[in-house]
């Protein structure tokens, strides 16, 4: 059961940490680009800016399972196999992808019109904004971004078992569901909740602690999953301004 | 410094237009601090932003320290590198001072120069040179959120003098401040003007504003220029609305066979106590019903409402001689007809 339940673990680990790191890598010029092609964007294009979220929302409607058993032939066009853990990983940024681009285009969307403007005056270009403003001003807002698409793909990855990838899900279905071994399903439901309640937690800190800097505020400190079960941080003191000379 | 010439900027949005700048001759001289005013919705904001070209005007030309700025901005929405180079040399403030929230204060007046590719060393030398010219050495470290409005601003400032500008736009720099952080920010505007011989241009809805800081000002209603000047040029002018509204004065006679006249010092002409002579030689005696006095430059400025007795007729002698001062002077009465034709007897 052991080697069984560590291997599963391996596998879903190295699935969701591939995909994840694609579908951010991708998701989020993609998301940039939707902004600035947007109208009034720094490069307003309708024409992109339809194609491209058009793109994302078929994708985005997909049925995980169906878009992984569409994607076979491009799977094997790109990793040489569909079967397997690396076949899994290409349906599983592909899904995630058009996820975090939607979410980094609400985020970058929020940062204040007039910081582009002020970086315009000084000289900058597009390329300059995306760069000292877009990203850096949305952070703390992509990194929950980020933490939400991981969570997202360790539910998508539960179905990768359908292609022979392994991992946590699919240990739950072939033998907690299929063969009624419910004390292997019930610590796979542990692992997985526990797992997702420290990605959410490092993610929330994260955010938080960038969030607060930047003088925000943002909601008092609570470990979600357990609701209540830390006590509320007070909001840092350090934002209060100082007095006019 | 600052020219435009038959500015105009319409805006389309589906299907309708607005014209927001409407033939605009704007002319702002080396080292001065002209002041745009005018309610909101005049075409300030867009004023502003089409001399750097953050907008771009519809028609017109701009030119800034001797360069047309219209010229370089090419086709289509984006800047090309001349006008970005162009822009780098122009400093501007915000109203809500739009300083990077994820960027300590350093930083943020480090960002114009990382823009212009200089190396880590030169910018922080001058980011805390400007730190300290503006008054916050010691806040360098900290983050925007952890000042007041009126630091913020003063870090806006820095950073828009980091590039070295000769022309400063102030976009409602102190609409967000409360007035005696506005006066502290205005002091210095114009110590910044007098030590670097920096031009301004700003644009405000504050009368304050131009009273304090401004050399020129020009009043804009309807996307159009209609007064501009210098603030005794525009004193000088019978009927100005910008000197009425700059330098306000109001009082009724308190009787009917008394004289209201409204005295203007302006510029050159007023050095001398001229009230107290006026009524030592004449041996009057003069009631002040309204003031609105400034120093500027070791001269008073502004206008005074002033009550003789008796009619018009019998005070024609101190009244001419108030105009033999170099002073201009409107009598204001309720005797119809008559003061029409002496006001236009002062007008010419």
């Amino acid at each position: 059961m052991q080697p069984l339940l560590s291997q599963a673990c391996w596998d879903t680990l190295y699935m969701v940490g591939w995909s994840t790191l694609i579908a951010v890598v991708v998701g989020l010029p993609l998301g940039v680009l939707l902004v600035l092609t947007d109208r009034g964007g720094l490069l307003q294009n309708a024409l992109a800016n339809k194609l491209i979220g058009q793109l994302v929302n078929v994708v985005r409607s997909m049925p995980f399972i169906v878009l992984m058993l569409a994607l076979t032939a491009f799977t094997r066009w790109v990793v040489g196999t569909s079967i397997g853990r690396e076949a899994a990983i290409v349906p599983l940024a592909i899904g995630a992808i058009p996820f975090f681009a939607r979410l980094v285009e609400t985020s970058v969307r929020e940062v204040d019109r007039g910081l582009v403007e002020a970086v315009q005056s000084m000289g900058g270009n597009t390329w300059t904004v995306v760069r000292k403003v877009f990203v850096p001003e949305s952070l703390p807002s992509l990194i929950s971004a980020t933490t939400t698409t991981i969570v997202a793909i360790i539910g998508y990855s539960a179905m990768a078992g359908t292609v022979g990838a392994g991992g946590l899900g699919d240990v739950a279905i072939r033998y907690g569901y299929q063969r009624f071994e419910a004390t292997l399903m019930w610590i796979v439901v542990a692992i997985l909740a526990v797992a997702i309640a420290i990605i959410q937690f490092a993610g929330d800190s994260a955010a938080r602690v960038l969030h607060r800097r930047a003088g925000k505020g943002g909601e008092p400190f609570r470990f979600r999953l357990f609701g209540g079960f830390l006590p509320a941080g007070p909001v840092s003191a350090e934002a209060t301004p100082a007095k006019t000379r | 410094m600052i020219t435009t010439q038959g500015l105009t900027k319409v805006y389309r949005s589906r299907g309708r237009e607005v014209t927001a700048l409407d033939g605009v001759d704007l002319h702002v001289r080396e080292g001065e601090v002209y002041g745009v005013i005018g309610q909101s919705g005049a075409g300030k904001s867009s004023l502003i932003r089409c001399v750097n070209l953050l907008e771009r005007p519809t028609s017109g030309t701009v030119t800034v320290a001797g360069q047309d700025l219209t010229a370089l901005a090419g086709r289509g929405p984006r800047a090309g590198r001349e006008l970005r180079e162009a822009r780098s040399r122009i400093g501007m403030v915000f109203q809500h001072f739009n300083l990077l929230s994820s960027r300590t204060v350093q930083d943020n007046i480090e960002l114009p120069l990382e823009i212009l590719g200089k190396s880590g060393k030169e910018r922080s030398a001058k980011a805390l040179e400007l730190l300290d010219l503006v008054g916050l050495a010691d806040k360098a470290k900290s983050y925007p959120a952890q000042l007041s409005g009126g630091q913020k601003q003063r870090v806006g400032i820095a950073r828009a003098l980091a590039g070295d500008p000769k022309v400063l736009l102030s976009d409602e720099a102190t609409s967000a401040l409360d007035p005696e952080t506005t006066r502290s920010i205005l002091q210095l505007l114009r110590d910044l003007n007098q030590q670097l011989g920096l031009t301004v241009l700003l644009i405000t809805h504050e009368m304050d504003v131009v009273k304090t800081v401004c050399d020129s000002a020009a009043l804009m209603e309807r996307g159009q220029i209609v007064e501009s000047g210098t603030v005794s040029e525009l004193l000088a002018t019978p009927g100005s609305e910008l000197a009425a509204a700059l330098f306000p004065v109001s009082g009724d006679a308190s009787g009917t066979d008394r004289t209201v006249i409204d005295v203007t010092f302006h510029g050159e002409s007023a050095t001398q106590p001229v009230i107290s002579q006026l009524s030592r030689t004449y041996n009057i005696d003069i009631s002040i019903l309204g003031a609105a006095m400034d120093t500027v430059g070791g001269k008073q400025v502004g206008r005074m409402r002033i009550e003789l007795p008796g009619r018009y007729e019998d005070n024609v002698v101190p009244i001419g001689f108030l105009r033999e001062q170099g002073l201009q002077v409107e009598i204001q009465g309720n005797q119809d007809g008559q003061s029409v034709l002496l006001k236009e007897g002062v007008t010419k």
